[in-house]
């Protein structure tokens, strides 16, 4: 696995000792060299990454609005978090609903790349198709294109006299602009369209138990699409890549053991593909938990908040909200997860001996 | 070969299941490109009225207007695709440039702290660009880069990734050559630059390919780092702002034509250097 350095023979001397004389270049004067070669990337990471992270942290402690500067501040210990996850009031409510909006999002974008994804490449690694390449790059395409340019054709399409309507059967739809919820949608379709009183009286840091369920609103689904039609090809390119790893002589073994083509795949291409899923998955959740560009460019948190996200709330709050340390808070409890997502994937990686 | 599974009548609706999905998901993919690229050469209420059609209604004709549409006062098309253009190649360079030298240095170097450096890589491939933007952009005002060039290029050079890809290739490369060059008599920089460095080609065309595309379509950076310059916004950024700019009226067909000369350049790059794209996405892979 990637993470693990693997011996070389530099390594394998001690990283102080005095230079063995006879091991090649490497060797000579090698401690101040190897620092040259790496100081300028090193120096810049240091500045514009690592030290970014502590000033987070940092900032988020003090009673910064971000309109001047933060070492003039108070320290304020914990009460930035403190307003986002228990105070009573707007702040904890639009984090609340930031991270329901993105809990719905990731629920729908992360199954349906995945199984789509999975779909194509296993049609696509038929060895009688023909046109593979065809398919492969009209799939991927859309993953190289700019967030920000997808997106505003996705608007387009999506306009209330546009395309999608114009396609769909049934009355047009203001995609966009409706901040209602599919949950709730449904809920009407069967009839519920009035809330049980419980649900209204009762809230989880803010937000009624109703709205807790409410699903993603239209508009967020809208952007559900858009990005879950931007990733799909990325992913189908990494199962492609799986697949072929799976020797043909385990399909043909299945075959001659009078397994049906659905059995194989159920029995035989699933559990081999397991690391693999389980891989797709999971660079799905730390990506999904992160959006932020399509935001931006589509629905700027509307309508009625519905597509407010912790990655955007971060953003809108310390930009345009001169509450520059409360978004500094949400920024870490959101390095805090996606690190946390990140290590659980690299360690099962590992510890799978896959990749 | 293919005489031994010969394909029985239940094969031949599962092929044409296969295809029919194949092809409704390849329209799914490209039909939008190809309506926009129809739309932006379209007139505004040709548009509202035949939004799936792909050639113009004859009634309207086509029309250049999308296209005029993006060089007036507030939409400065041609000025983002310079800015584009210009970050996308110096950042580039100087991000293969330090990546590379920076792994291979941590592949076939030997010094004090090479581990702490390496560990601190790993750590910062965890970390996403969205949970930094307010001390990226304090430390761009502390160093006076705000709203300048140099601090919408200058973050973007430096890419735990990039380090991290260079190393894995610089890995792949034997020592023994590093000990005939010393024989030879080249210099610790000769040895890098005229003979690793060639060897590692592949790895040093992937990287470049991967950040071309990465840079060119990056606007959380130039989001944070040029706030209050518009002359410097690069396209992604300017065309994110675009639709503020107008009220209820939609331009869609300048709108449209702004999105597809930001993915022109890309799709290019993409047609060229395909399999770099391919091997990008086993790289990232790779990263974990």
């Amino acid at each position: 696995m990637a993470v693990e350095t693997p011996p070389t023979v530099s390594e394998a001397a001690p990283a102080t000792g005095p230079l063995k004389v006879g091991r090649g270049t490497q060797l000579k004067g090698a401690g101040s060299l190897g620092w040259l070669f790496s100081a300028p990337a090193f120096i810049g990471l240091l500045v514009f990454v690592a030290i970014p992270i502590v000033l987070t942290a940092w900032v988020s402690l003090r009673d910064w609005s971000g309109l001047v500067s933060p070492f003039n501040t108070e320290y304020i210990g914990f009460e930035n978090y403190n307003e986002l996850l228990f105070e009573d009031g707007v702040r904890r409510t639009d984090f609340a609903l930031s991270i329901r909006n993105n809990f719905y999002y990731v629920l729908f974008v992360v199954p349906m790349q995945t199984t789509i994804a999975f779909v194509l490449a296993v049609i696509l690694n038929n060895k009688f198709l023909r046109g593979k390449g065809f398919f492969r790059t009209s799939y991927y395409f859309p993953s190289i294109t700019s967030s920000i340019a997808v997106t505003l054709i996705f608007l387009f399409l999506f306009q209330t006299q546009g395309a999608v309507n114009a396609i769909l059967p049934g009355d047009a739809i203001n995609w966009f602009n409706n901040a209602n919820g599919l949950f709730h949608n449904a809920l009407g379709v069967i009839g519920i369209d009035q809330p049980p009183a419980f649900m209204v009286e009762n809230d989880f840091m803010g937000v009624t138990f109703w709205q807790w369920i409410a699903g993603p609103s239209v508009a967020m689904f809208a952007i559900i699409l858009l990005v879950t039609w931007t990733t799909i090809g990325t992913f189908m390119l990494i199962f492609l890549a799986g697949l072929q790893s799976i020797p043909e002589s385990v399909d043909e073994a299945a075959k001659v053991d009078g397994a049906s083509t659905f059995q194989t795949f159920w029995h035989i291409t699933i559990p081999l593909m397991r690391p693999t899923i389980f891989f797709v998955v999971t660079i799905g959740l730390i990506a999904t938990w992160q959006v932020f560009d399509q935001i931006y460019a589509a629905s700027f948190g509307g309508p009625q908040k519905t597509t407010l996200t912790p990655a955007f709330l971060t953003y809108f709050q310390s930009f345009r909200n001169s509450e520059a340390a409360l978004g500094a808070a949400i920024a870490m409890m959101l390095l805090v997860v996606i690190v946390v997502f990140t290590f659980v994937q690299r360690r099962f990686i590992s510890s799978s001996g896959e990749r | 070969m293919a005489a031994a599974h010969a394909p029985g009548p239940t094969a031949g609706w599962r092929r044409y299941l296969g295809y029919a999905v194949l092809i409704f998901f390849a329209l799914v993919f490209i039909f939008p490109f190809v309506l926009s690229l129809a739309s932006s050469f379209k007139t505004l209420p040709d548009i509202q009225a035949n939004p799936v059609r792909l050639l113009a209604d004859p009634e309207y004709g086509w029309t250049l207007d999308g296209i005029q549409g993006l060089n007036t006062e507030s939409v400065r098309l041609p000025r983002w695709f310079l800015n584009s253009t210009v970050v996308t190649v110096i950042a580039t360079l100087g991000r293969v440039f330090l990546a590379s030298m920076a792994g291979y240095a941590l592949a076939k170097m030997s010094y004090p702290g090479k581990q702490i450096l390496f560990a601190l890589i790993i750590v910062l491939l965890a970390v996403p660009g969205v949970v930094l933007l307010i001390p990226k952009f304090l430390i761009l005002k502390q160093l006076g880069l705000l709203n300048t060039y140099a601090g919408l290029i200058l973050p973007l050079v430096f890419d735990a990734f990039a380090i991290f890809l260079m190393k894995q290739f610089f890995e792949q490369l034997p020592d023994e050559l590093i000990e005939a060059a010393a024989i030879d008599g080249a210099s610790a920089w000769q040895t890098f630059s005229r003979v690793m460095l060639p060897l590692a080609a592949p790895g040093v065309i992937a990287l470049t390919i991967l950040s071309v595309q990465g840079i060119w379509n990056e606007f959380l950076h130039p989001l944070i780092a040029v706030p209050g310059a518009p002359e410097l916004a690069t396209l992604p950024l300017g065309l994110a702002n675009l639709r503020a700019s107008f009220g209820e009226n939609q331009p869609w067909n300048t709108i449209l034509a702004g999105s597809l000369t930001a993915t022109i350049p890309i799709a290019i790059v993409f047609f060229v250097f395909q399999r770099y794209f391919v091997q990008g996405v086993a790289a990232t892979g790779v990263k974990g």
